[in-house]
């Protein structure tokens, strides 16, 4: 038999229990909450994130479906138009591309289709990112491809707090939502208030404040913006750090209210930096703060080449150190 | 040439028909197990599937010529099709969803939706065309352009209606293998003969077998994926591929309205009974071209399209019509009848009203988005500029 955990009180939880019990309450307050994915049931996923939840809500409420990424996101929009609310799980980042087509054509368009008689209240988890040592197609970050896509939402966790929170506001919205789960940190311990959210699904938070240069990220990277920050710290250096929390809509005004403070930015993710979220950030933060910029916005990103193998990972993942370096070179101007 | 070693034989010798290809009644030997399903069909109903079909082809004919004068941006026409169209259209109950492509006008009709929105997406001024949570709409689905990405909806949708029934008799189990459920209801979903070769259409079946969704998948081949015969598809009759995926599969003569009822009504009573899905390869043929972009001369043989405008399902309906008593007067009538609706759906497709340039930020997400309101705000103080401009003007 299973045990049911549902959080009560606040707690330390790793991200990847934590949106467990998220993805556990949402299912308590909604029975039209079901998830769907591959090895999600009695395996509770090949992270664990939805462990037990089989067991607990029954194999009607926690699909275990067949290997297709394009079937489960496909049936997911049907189930929306039924009526109900899909969290679906994609197993690993490099995956999510056979259901590309499904996500970008037909997800994300059919609320404006409809002319907003439907929507389309659906989840997508993606584990992402880099610092596993895994092997191809299982350490992308491709959270841009969907930013870039109108219709939907994309969001990023970096604490526990907010895997937990941020998961069932996700499943609360009516519009489709890719949740990119940090999977680097899925182990990270942190504590989690179950009384009420820090902030709503699409706010932007100032990690740590700081009067030299504001340094912004998501994810896995707002760990190493800390670790970057503790570093400078001891250099004399004060960083300002934030962290996106959501990366359509991005929430600019707290980050611009930074860039107004310290006068510099520089914006980091595992991601390519060619046409990518950080040119994004890079060039509406110049357009609405360009008179207080001391300096140019500087990108810290990964190479604009495919994902390397796992040896090479550390050399292409941007660490606190390349992020110093940025930060140094905005210091200069 | 080299010949093909392997021959590639599309049709099975003897595919669910009643009438011939004149429109005699004169059932295949594979049809018997279905004619119980029309043994409460009257002649009164295969009038109305006959209207149904002569009304379509008229609107047809007034969309392409609307295209030609250069009001419509693109036009699919359905002429030859109207046969199985009917049939499967009618053998549905109201409670049944349907999922088109985007050829199916005749079903369309059939379930409530106005023919003059069919035009509107294709006269550029939307993306849909019609309220699918308006009951008048009959349970049908917009169209869809991407192909077969319909499929994996209708399954969805199917899955849907099992988990409805599930909740219902407070079970909780989906597990493998299990068998279907009576659901009440049922899910049709249309695609063509090309379409079949994408991934969707075969996901979508793995989905619909595995889980016993109810829900019956309908495949017009016209046999003509645009310019590229059914032979470059598939080297196996399409209804054989469903049975390898578990699904009961028929072919059937597509231009025989009676065949597609009567095979329609039994899979969809299995379907909502709790038998699982089923599939129908129904063979047809379209008479136009792919869309009002194509030429099929440049790839079709004009005896080809001779063999099967002998075999049109209006003729043949009506020869079966004309074989139970049906006289010319009831002909006459619904041909003046067509024509007339026919030039009635013209005029109000010309009288559709554009959208605004507000319009185009509605809708993208449900609650207000920062950069799109942005851009709406812009767009309309942009727009208020020239007016602006043109008044200092007067």
């Amino acid at each position: 038999m299973s045990q049911v955990t549902t959080l009560n009180e606040p707690g330390t939880l790793p991200i990847a229990r934590a949106i467990n019990e998220g993805l556990r309450a949402a299912m308590a307050a909604d029975e039209r909450v079901i998830l769907m994915g591959e090895d999600i049931g009695p395996l509770g996923g090949v992270f664990r994130v939805t462990d037990k939840l089989q067991a607990e809500f029954g194999s009607a409420r926690v699909l275990d479906t067949p290997l297709a990424e394009a079937g489960i996101i496909g049936s997911a929009i049907g189930l929306a138009m039924r009526g109900y609310r899909p969290v679906c799980e994609i197993q690993f980042d490099g995956f999510i591309f056979p259901a590309f087509n499904q996500i970008v054509t037909q997800l994300a368009k059919i609320t404006n289709r409809h002319d907003g008689a439907v929507s389309m209240p659906i989840v997508i988890r993606v584990p992402y990112g880099g610092h596993i040592g895994a092997v191809e197609h299982h350490q992308e970050s491709p959270e841009a491809y969907f930013a870039h896509t109108p219709g939907l939402r994309v969001v990023a966790p970096s604490t526990p707090n907010d895997a937990y929170w941020m998961i069932q506001q996700a499943i609360q919205s009516p519009d489709p939502v890719l949740f990119f789960e940090p999977k680097a940190k899925y182990w990270q311990k942190g504590e989690v208030d179950p009384s009420a959210p820090a902030a709503e699904l699409h706010q932007t938070r100032v990690a740590r404040t700081g009067t030299d240069c504001t340094v912004v990220g998501h994810g896995a990277m707002v760990t190493t913006l800390l670790q970057a920050a503790e570093v400078a710290q001891s250099e004399g250096t004060s960083l300002e750090v934030v962290d996106l929390r959501s990366l359509s809509p991005i929430d600019y005004a707290p980050l611009i209210a930074s860039v107004r403070k310290t006068g510099r930015l520089v914006v980091a993710q595992e991601a390519q930096g060619g046409l990518s979220l950080g040119s994004e950030v890079a060039a509406t933060v110049t357009e609405h703060a360009f008179t207080a910029l001391l300096a140019p916005v500087l990108r810290v990103s990964g190479y604009d080449v495919p994902f390397p193998p796992a040896h090479l990972e550390g050399l292409y993942l941007p660490d606190a150190d390349r992020v110093l370096e940025a930060v140094d070179r905005t210091l200069q101007y | 040439m080299t010949q093909s070693a392997l021959t590639i034989d599309l049709q099975d010798p003897d595919p669910i028909r009643f009438l011939d290809d004149e429109g005699n009644y004169a059932p295949s030997a594979t049809a018997a197990e279905y004619a119980d399903e029309l043994a409460e069909v009257g002649v009164a109903e295969f009038q109305q599937w006959y209207r149904d079909m002569v009304s379509t082809r008229a609107f047809d004919v007034e969309c392409t010529h609307l295209q030609r004068q250069g009001q419509l941006a693109l036009w699919v026409p359905s002429i030859g099709q109207e046969g199985c169209q009917a049939g499967i259209g009618r053998a549905a109950e109201p409670q049944d969803h349907i999922f088109p492509a985007y050829r199916e006008h005749t079903v369309a009709h059939i379930r409530g939706v106005p023919r003059v929105q069919l035009a509107a997406q294709f006269r550029g001024l939307t993306h849909g065309g019609w309220d699918i949570t308006d009951p008048a709409n009959g349970n049908f689905h917009l169209y869809t352009l991407v192909l077969g990405a319909q499929t994996q909806h209708a399954t969805g949708y199917a899955l849907g209606q099992l988990l409805d029934a599930k909740r219902a008799a407070a079970d909780t189990t989906l597990d493998a293998g299990e068998a279907g459920t009576a659901t009440g209801e049922a899910t049709i979903v249309f695609y063509g003969d090309g379409t079949s070769s994408q991934g969707d259409a075969n996901e979508s079946m793995i989905f619909a077998a595995s889980y016993q969704t109810p829900e019956v998948f309908v495949v017009q081949n016209n046999r003509w994926a645009i310019s590229v015969p059914v032979a470059r598809q598939s080297r196996t009759p399409l209804y054989r591929r469903a049975l390898g995926f578990g699904i009961r599969a028929v072919q059937i003569d597509g231009n025989d309205p009676l065949a597609a009822y009567a095979v329609a009504r039994r899979f969809l009573k299995l379907a909502r009974t709790g038998a699982g899905p089923g599939y129908i390869e129904a063979l047809t043929y379209r008479i136009g071209a792919h869309t009002t972009s194509d030429d099929p001369t440049r790839y079709r043989e004009a005896e080809e399209l001779a063999h099967w405008e002998a075999r049109d399902p209006v003729a043949r309906l009506e020869h079966h019509l004309r074989a139970l008593g049906v006289g010319d007067d009831f002909f006459a009538e619904v041909q003046e009848t067509a024509d007339r609706e026919a030039k009635v759906a013209r005029d109000a497709i010309l009288q559709l009203p554009k959208p605004t340039a507000d319009s185009m930020f509605a809708h993208v997400y449900s609650a207000a988005h920062p950069r799109i309101e942005e851009q709406r705000a812009w767009q309309a103080r942009y727009e208020a500029s020239f007016e602006h401009q043109e008044g200092v003007g007067a």
